[in-house]
C-alpha cells in the first residue's frame, strides 16, 4: 500500500513537471503581455517533432549526416539545438502574428483567437507536411531502473524532475536578479516607464518569448523521451491542462505556474490510482474549478483591488 | 431629521488602518462637505457608505435603517446616488442610455416582459425614457441625448453624471470632488449647478472637494479628516481658523 | 412634461420576407431543387448563427471571455436527444417509445426547449463562479466546464459514453410519418428567428443594456444600482439555453452525436465566429456565422488544407480589421435604410 502510493508520487512528480514546464511558459508571457498564448501547447508539440528530426540526423538517418553518433551525444546536441529552433518558432510567432495586432491596438481577444489560431496552423500543418502516420522517437539513452523497496524510478524521470526544479529555480532567478527579469516585471506594471529603464519594450517581449518557447521546446523533448509516440495534436490537451495548471497556480506567478502544474498532476495521477483512467479529467478539472471559485485569482495570485 | 447616521466607522486594508472610528450625522436637506489631504480615506468613507466595501467594524444606518450587508446597488435602491472623482459614465453608450440605465432598479417590469414586450414593458420604459428626456432637458443636455460620453468635454461629462445620479432620486447625494478637472468657468457654474439640484431637488448633499471655493461657496457644514481620523467639524469660520486643520493642509495652499 | 408617443406603425416587410424565405427553402427541399448536401448546409447556418450569436452576448455584449460554449452545446444535443429517442422511438437502450410516435411534431419543440433549459442550468457552472472572479480567471472556469461536461457525458455508459449516442434520424422518420414536409427546415429557421428575437429584445431593453453596463464599466454598474450577479446569471443561463437549443437542432440534423463534437475545437469555432463578426453586435454575429459556414463547405475539398487556410484567413482578416467585420456596430446603423424593413419592438 504505502509501495504504491510512493511509486503514484514519484509517477506524479514526473507528470506535474510536464505541466509545470509548459506552465511556466504560458506563465512568463501572460506576466509581460497579459496575453494568454494558446499556441503554447502545440509550441511543445512542436518542440517534440523538432527533437525528433535532430535527434534522427545525429543518428544517421538521412543523407544529409551518414554517421551515427552515440545516443548519450546526441542527447546533448538535440537539447541545446532543438530549445534554439523551437524558440525561433515562438519568437517568428510572435514577430508574425501578435506585434502587428499588439501595435495596432486591437482588443487583448483579438490577440488570443490569433494565438488560437496560430496554434491551429501549427498543428494541421504538421499532419499536411508529415502525414498521419505517428513518429516514434529514438531511444537516446539506455533505460536505468533503479527499485528500492517495491518502487522503482527511471533515470529518465529522475532526469524530468531535475530538469523541473532547475528550471524553475533559472528561471526565479532571471526574473528576480537579472536587469531584463527586472524589466519583465515592469513591463506589465507600466508599459510606458520600460523603455526609460533603457531597454526597449520590444526586445522584452522577444527575450520572454525566448524564454518560454525554448522551456517548451525542453518539455518537448522530455516529453519524447517519456512518450515515445509523436503526434501532432499532442500538445493540445497537455496545452491546455498546463494552461489551466499556470492559473491556478495564479497566472503570471512564476511560483505559482510551478506550483499548479505539479498540483495538476498529482490529482491526475491519483485519480487514475483509484478510478478508472477515464474520470480522470473530470476530477481534475471538477477540482480546479472548486480551486478557483474559492481563491478566484488562483493560490499565489493577489486579488486585484479595484479603486473607484 | 438625520438622514445619514455613521458610527464609529472603522475600516482596515490587509491591516493597513485606512479609517478609524469616525462618526458623522448629516441632517435632512444639509449641504455638508468632507474634506482633508490626499489619501486621508475620504473617498474610503463613500465606498463604505455606498457599499463597495463593507466596514471593518462601526455601523452606517440611513433613514434610520442600517446599511449594513447590502450591496451597492441595493444601497443605491435605498436611496444613495453618487459620482466619482475620475468619472465614470458607461463610456460607449448614448447619454441617454447612461441614464436609463441608473434606473436598472426601478424598472416596473420583469424579465419576462423583456421577451414579451407586453404594455408593462412599454409604460416601464416609456416612463423611463420621459423622465431621461426631462431629466436632461433640465440639465440643457438635450443635445447631447444620444452621443456617447467619450465624446463630449469633461466638463459635460461632469455635468451627465450629475444627471445620471439623480435619475435614481436619491435622497441623499454624494458627490466626490464634482470641480476636479473643471475649469475656472466651468467651477463657478458647477456651483450654481449644485446650489440649484440642492433646492429643486430638495435633497441632502455630501461632497468631497479639494476645491475651497466650491466648499465655501456652498457648503453649511464642513468635517476634516486626516489619516483616516476626523480632526474638526463645524461651519466654514469654525474649520477656516481651526489650528488643526492649518496644520494639516501646512505646506498645502488651499487653506 | 408629459410625453404623448404614438405607436410607431408595425412595419412587417422583414417577417414577411422571413416567412417567404422559409417558404421558399421548404419548397425546393420539399420538391427536392436543392439536395440533402446543401439543406444540410443551410441547416447548418441556422445552427451555428445561434451558437455565434448567443456567445456574443456574453462575449461580445458583456465583454466576458468564454471559451467553453461548447460544452452547453452539448448538454442541450444530448438531453433532446435522449428525451426525443426515448419518447418517440424505439431504442436498444430506452425501449419502445414512451408515447405514441405521432405526437413527435408536437415533442420535438418541447424536447429541444428542454434541451436549452437543461443547458442554461449547465450555464450556473459559470455564472455563479462569475460573481465573483472575472476576465481570463473565468475564461479558465469555462474551459473547465466544457471539459467537466464532456468527461461527464463520457462516463455516462446509458448515452453511449465517448461511443456517442444515435437515433435521432428515427425521430425526424417519426415526424416525417405525421407529415412528409422537411421538418428540420421548419424546426432550425422557427429556432434561429426565435433566438435571434429573444437576444434582440433582452440587449435592446433597459433591463438587457445592463451587461453592456457590466462590459463598459462593472463597478459603476453595480454602484448606478444594476444588480450585477442577477444580470449576469440571466445573461449567462440565456446564453448557455440557447446554445442548448442549438445543440438539439444539430443532434437531429446529424442524426449521431458524440462528445468529441463538442470539445474545445468547437468552443474555439464558436469564438472564431464572434470575433470574427464584431464583438456585441448581433448583425455581426449572423454574417460571421454564414460565412464562416459557407467558408468550412467551400474549402471542404481541401481536406486537412482546409484547417491550414482558415485560421491564415482569419488572421490575415484580423491583421487588416482587427474589430471583425462590424466592429460593435449593427447592420442598421451602417445603411440605414434597412430600418425602413421593420421597427423592432
Amino acid at each position: 500500500m504505502f509501495d504504491t502510493l510512493l511509486q503514484n508520487l514519484i509517477n506524479a512528480m514526473q507528470w506535474g513537471s510536464f505541466y509545470s514546464l509548459i506552465a511556466l511558459g504560458y506563465t512568463l508571457v501572460y506576466g509581460v503581455l497579459l496575453l494568454i498564448n494558446f499556441a503554447h501547447g502545440d509550441i511543445v508539440m512542436v518542440g517534440s517533432y523538432i527533437a525528433f528530426f535532430v535527434a534522427t540526423l545525429f543518428l544517421g538517418h538521412y543523407d544529409l549526416f551518414p554517421v551515427a553518433l552515440p545516443g548519450p551525444l546526441v542527447l546533448a546536441l538535440t537539447v541545446p539545438l532543438t530549445m534554439i529552433l523551437t524558440a525561433l518558432v515562438g519568437v517568428t510567432l510572435e514577430r508574425i502574428a501578435y506585434r502587428p495586432l499588439r501595435r495596432k491596438g486591437a482588443h487583448r481577444l483579438y490577440v488570443v483567437i490569433t494565438a488560437l489560431m496560430c496554434g491551429l496552423i501549427l498543428e494541421n500543418g504538421n499532419l499536411a507536411l508529415l502525414g498521419a502516420s505517428r513518429k516514434k522517437f529514438p531511444e537516446l539513452v539506455d533505460k536505468v531502473i533503479y527499485t528500492a523497496g517495491g518502487v522503482s524510478v527511471t533515470n529518465l524521470k529522475i532526469a524530468v524532475i531535475l530538469t523541473a526544479v532547475l528550471v524553475f529555480v533559472g528561471l526565479h532567478l532571471i526574473v528576480t536578479k537579472t536587469r531584463m527579469g527586472m524589466a519583465m516585471r515592469a513591463i506589465s506594471y507600466d508599459k510606458f516607464a520600460v523603455p526609460l529603464m533603457g531597454i526597449p519594450i520590444d526586445t522584452v517581449i522577444v527575450f520572454t518569448f525566448v524564454l518560454g518557447s525554448s522551456m517548451a521546446g525542453l518539455a518537448g523533448i522530455l516529453f519524447a523521451l517519456s512518450y515515445p509516440i509523436l503526434d501532432p495534436y499532442m500538445g493540445l490537451s497537455i496545452g491546455w491542462k498546463a494552461f489551466i495548471a499556470a492559473v491556478v497556480g495564479g497566472i503570471g506567478d512564476i511560483r505559482g505556474a510551478f506550483a499548479g502544474g505539479f498540483i495538476l498532476g498529482f490529482v491526475e495521477i491519483m485519480v487514475v490510482a483509484f478510478f478508472p483512467s477515464t474520470y480522470r479529467d473530470l476530477f481534475a478539472f471538477t477540482i480546479l474549478l472548486i480551486i478557483l471559485t474559492l481563491r478566484p485569482t488562483g493560490l499565489f495570485g493577489v486579488p486585484k483591488t479595484t479603486k473607484v | 431629521m438625520t438622514v445619514l447616521h455613521i458610527d464609529g466607522l472603522t475600516m482596515h486594508f490587509s491591516g493597513l488602518s485606512a479609517l478609524e472610528g469616525f462618526n458623522t450625522r448629516l441632517a435632512d436637506g444639509g449641504l455638508t462637505a468632507l474634506i482633508g489631504p490626499n489619501g486621508a480615506g475620504k473617498t474610503t468613507v463613500f465606498n463604505l457608505v455606498s457599499g463597495f466595501y463593507q466596514p471593518t467594524a462601526g455601523s452606517i444606518s440611513f433613514l434610520d435603517r442600517p446599511l449594513a450587508g447590502l450591496k451597492p446597488h441595493q444601497v443605491t435602491a435605498r436611496g444613495i446616488a453618487r459620482t466619482f472623482q475620475n468619472i465614470r459614465l458607461w463610456k460607449d453608450m448614448t447619454v441617454l442610455d447612461n441614464l436609463r440605465l441608473a434606473r436598472h432598479h426601478r424598472l416596473g417590469y420583469g424579465i419576462t416582459d423583456v421577451f414579451r414586450r407586453g404594455g408593462r414593458y412599454r409604460r416601464g420604459e416609456d416612463g423611463i425614457e420621459a423622465e431621461a428626456m426631462e431629466l436632461l432637458e433640465t440639465f440643457k443636455l438635450t443635445a447631447a441625448a444620444y452621443e456617447r460620453p467619450k465624446n463630449l468635454p469633461y466638463g459635460v461629462q461632469r455635468k451627465v453624471e450629475l444627471a445620471r445620479a439623480l435619475i435614481s432620486r436619491p435622497r441623499l447625494l454624494l458627490l466626490d470632488e464634482p470641480a476636479a478637472g473643471l475649469t475656472s468657468r466651468d467651477v463657478v457654474e458647477l456651483i450654481d449647478l449644485i446650489r440649484w439640484i440642492h433646492e429643486t431637488f430638495r435633497l441632502t448633499i455630501w461632497m468631497i472637494e479639494h476645491q475651497m471655493k466650491v466648499v465655501m461657496n456652498l457648503c453649511s457644514r464642513i468635517t476634516v479628516i486626516d489619516f483616516g481620523r476626523i480632526i474638526a467639524e463645524g461651519t466654514p469660520e469654525e474649520i477656516r481658523n481651526d489650528p488643526e486643520v492649518i496644520r494639516a493642509y501646512l505646506g498645502d495652499d488651499k487653506l | 412634461m408629459p410625453t404623448t408617443r404614438i405607436p410607431p406603425r408595425q412595419r412587417l416587410t422583414l417577417p414577411l420576407l422571413l416567412a417567404a424565405l422559409l417558404a421558399g427553402i421548404m419548397a425546393l427541399a420539399y420538391f427536392e431543387v436543392i439536395d440533402l448536401y446543401i439543406q444540410t448546409i443551410i441547416l447548418f447556418i441556422g445552427i451555428n448563427i445561434i451558437i455565434s450569436s448567443s456567445l456574443n452576448l456574453v462575449n461580445g455584449h458583456m465583454g466576458e471571455f468564454s471559451c467553453g460554449h461548447a460544452g452547453f452545446v452539448a448538454v442541450g444535443a444530448y438531453v433532446s436527444s435522449v428525451i426525443t429517442v426515448a419518447l418517440f422511438t424505439s431504442d436498444r437502450v430506452f425501449g419502445p417509445p414512451l408515447l405514441p410516435p405521432q405526437l413527435a411534431p408536437l415533442g420535438f419543440p418541447l424536447a429541444l426547449l428542454a434541451g436549452g433549459a437543461a443547458a442554461a442550468v449547465a450555464g450556473l457552472l459559470v455564472a455563479l463562479p462569475s460573481f465573483r472572479t472575472r476576465g481570463d480567471y473565468l475564461a479558465i472556469i469555462t474551459i473547465a466546464a466544457n471539459y467537466i461536461i464532456i468527461t461527464t457525458v463520457i462516463n455516462i455508459d446509458t448515452i453511449g459514453g465517448a461511443r456517442g449516442f444515435m437515433g435521432m434520424k428515427r425521430v425526424i422518420f417519426a415526424m416525417e410519418e405525421v407529415a412528409e414536409i422537411p421538418w428540420m427546415v421548419l424546426w432550425v429557421f422557427t429556432f434561429t428567428i426565435l433566438s435571434l428575437i429573444a437576444i434582440r429584445r433582452f440587449v435592446s431593453s433597459t433591463y438587457g443594456k445592463g451587461i453592456i453596463a457590466i462590459q463598459q464599466d462593472e463597478v459603476a454598474a453595480e454602484m448606478m444600482g444594476v444588480n450585477t450577479n442577477r444580470i449576469k446569471l440571466v445573461a449567462f443561463m440565456l446564453s448557455s439555453g440557447l446554445a442548448g437549443i442549438a445543440g438539439g437542432l444539430y443532434a437531429h440534423v446529424i442524426g449521431y452525436v458524440n462528445p468529441k463534437s463538442f470539445d474545445i475545437l468547437k468552443s474555439t469555432e464558436a469564438m472564431v465566429m464572434v470575433y470574427l463578426g464584431g464583438m456585441g453586435s448581433i448583425s455581426g454575429a449572423v454574417l460571421s456565422a454564414i460565412l464562416f459556414t459557407l467558408l468550412l463547405e467551400a474549402l471542404r475539398p481541401l481536406q486537412i488544407i482546409k484547417w491550414i487556410v482558415i485560421p491564415l484567413l482569419l488572421i490575415i482578416l484580423m491583421q487588416f480589421r482587427p474589430e471583425g467585420i462590424m466592429g460593435n456596430r449593427e447592420l442598421t446603423d451602417i445603411f440605414p435604410r434597412l430600418k425602413k424593413l421593420h421597427r423592432f419592438k
